[in-house]
């Protein structure tokens, strides 16, 4: 093992990383201005066809959620799929606002601590290691405090 | 003008976990039950729609059942893969291109939550490692919020869940026969907050096929001839919430089961008024709760009430799910719309047994709903 392990993000282009103040990359359509996560070609709210890549906002409110239980099965979740050590998480979806609802893991899984309407902010936490020892990166929103 | 469709002839493969049988296998008994039932043999079949999402090509089922040359299409369609393979039979009739044919759908999945292929579904691969890829959490997410909007309880859930495998231990065909108490389906795992392991279905296993006719032929094969007056399938549209998606749109649309429905009703010249039963898509107790007001049968958050006060009951008012639904049945994707229609054309013929809804029903709905967002419904009558 060496002493250095690399933060690497899960795949590229669907946040800022690094950096400091992260920031999900989603697109905004040219005619409507309608924003979409993660970034694509067309708008489905205006079949408009050219879109633009905009960083999104970092901070929004629980629109909903639920805390998922068991361990995903992997492939494809990368992370801790052993039911022995498998810690549940939160999932929700942050609208950020005038812009889209992202669904995201939560940094809280605790249903007593989790209600709709509080406001959260965009963290980037750690998943799993790969092969070379890299500590392999993802989004999640986390409650503001 | 075009032409009435009944159905004559139904066949049910037991829904469960068969070891050592394939789901194609599964397929073709539900096809020469349906045979039976009809009085036909699979020579008479002049065309066929058949699709299953994990069993292979339902078109291959020719070199087990004949190979007579008949027009096969192989329909693959998510969660309304059953739903359009009927749809396609039954407008087939209507057109007039064929007078009589068959719709079936079969599958074999293997144990525990859905497993995602996200490439497949128009997504990266991120979003099943990040861990989002799973359809559970979406039913948790928009029970949750239906919750928080309308006051629906837990215990409504609970009893959601206790109806289905009461009703399921009245149905020979049904996977799951044992009835649980609310105290247990409230007390199992928690999967998916607020989702508990018996609130959820399982994916399964078996096959269901219908033969379709012209109405007017229909005396040939049945003595109690079951119509179909409407099916319709719909996606989704802009703003609507749906299973998978990495984002929705801040603007709200009702979805695509809203649609479907106003669609089937404008079809058939009914409303929901006139409906008797209904089997309604119950991927988790959440959903039949939500699908009852989106499919027209009661406005949001009445279903609270509805469930308590026993509407929902094969006794009761408005009863949903008789054969206990998915959540008794499991759910092979491609025969689980099918399930649907075949318990109601039992219950409009009278047939159900121990389960049959009492004083003669007339009208019976069906709807299922799945990824990545559509809907099926149709509507049935004696
Ligand atoms: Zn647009």
């Amino acid at each position: 093992m060496g002493e250095f392990m690399a933060q690497v993000p899960v795949t590229e282009g669907v946040f800022t990383w690094p950096s400091d103040e992260p920031h999900l990359l989603g697109s905004r359509c040219v005619s409507c201005g309608n924003h979409m996560f993660p970034r694509q070609s067309g708008c489905p709210k205006c079949t408009g066809e050219k879109t633009e890549t905009v960083e999104l906002g970092r901070r929004g409110t629980l629109w909903t959620w639920t805390v998922q239980g068991f361990p995903p099965k992997a492939p494809p979740y990368a992370g801790d799929d052993n039911p022995k050590t498998f810690k549940a998480f939160g999932v929700g979806y942050v609208e950020l606002p005038g812009q889209v609802k992202v669904e995201a893991r939560l940094t809280e899984a605790d249903p007593e601590k989790l209600k709709i309407g509080m406001e959260m902010e965009m963290v980037i936490i750690p998943l799993a290691k790969d092969e070379e020892g890299n500590e392999i990166v993802t989004f999640a929103f986390a409650p503001v405090a | 003008m075009s032409i009435d469709v009944a159905i004559v002839g139904i066949g049910m493969h037991e829904f469960g976990r068969h070891e050592g049988v394939s789901g194609m296998d599964q397929g073709v008994t539900a096809v020469r039950r349906a045979c039976a039932d009809a009085g036909v043999g699979w020579e008479d079949m002049q065309f066929a729609f058949g699709g299953s999402m994990a069993a292979g090509a339902a078109d291959t089922m020719v070199s087990l059942l004949g190979l007579t040359g008949l027009q096969f299409i192989n329909v693959m369609n998510g969660c309304a893969t059953g739903g359009s393979a009927l749809f396609s039979a039954y407008n087939t009739i209507r057109s007039g291109v064929f007078d009589l044919g068959i719709a079936v759908g079969f599958d074999k999945h293997e144990r525990g939550a859905f497993r995602v292929n996200t490439k497949g579904s128009g997504l990266g691969d991120w979003y099943g490692a990040t861990g989002l890829a799973l359809t559970t959490q979406f039913f948790g997410m928009k029970i949750n919020r239906y919750m928080h909007e309308y006051g629906i309880t837990n215990n409504t859930l609970a009893k959601v869940s206790a109806k289905a495998f009461r009703n399921g231990s009245l149905n020979d065909m049904a996977w799951r026969r044992k009835p649980l108490s609310e105290e247990e389906i409230a007390n199992s795992p928690m999967l998916s907050y607020p989702l508990t392991q018996y609130m959820f279905c399982n994916p399964g296993e078996g096959g269901v096929a219908l033969i379709l006719c012209r109405a007017d032929k229909a005396h040939l094969y049945t003595d109690k001839p079951v119509y179909l007056r409407a099916a319709a399938v719909r996606s989704r549209r802009f703003g609507s919430f749906e299973v998978l998606a990495p984002s929705i749109a801040i603007e709200h649309n009702a979805g695509p089961t809203v649609d479907a429905s106003k669609a089937a009703f404008e079809m058939a010249g009914i409303g929901p008024e006139d409906v008797d039963l209904a089997q309604l898509q119950d991927t988790e107790a959440g959903a039949e709760v939500m699908h009852m007001a989106e499919n027209g049968f009661c406005e949001h958050g009445e279903q609270e009430w509805m469930i308590q006060a026993g509407e929902t009951e094969i006794g009761g008012k408005f009863p949903v799910n008789t054969d206990g639904g998915c959540l008794a049945n499991g759910e092979p994707i491609g025969a689980s719309g099918l399930r649907q229609v075949y318990e109601n054309v039992l219950q409009l013929r009278g047939d159900a047994g121990p389960r049959q809804v009492p004083n003669d029903p007339k009208v019976a709905y069906t709807h299922v709903y799945g990824a990545p967002g559509i809907s099926g419904v149709t509507i049935l009558s004696r």
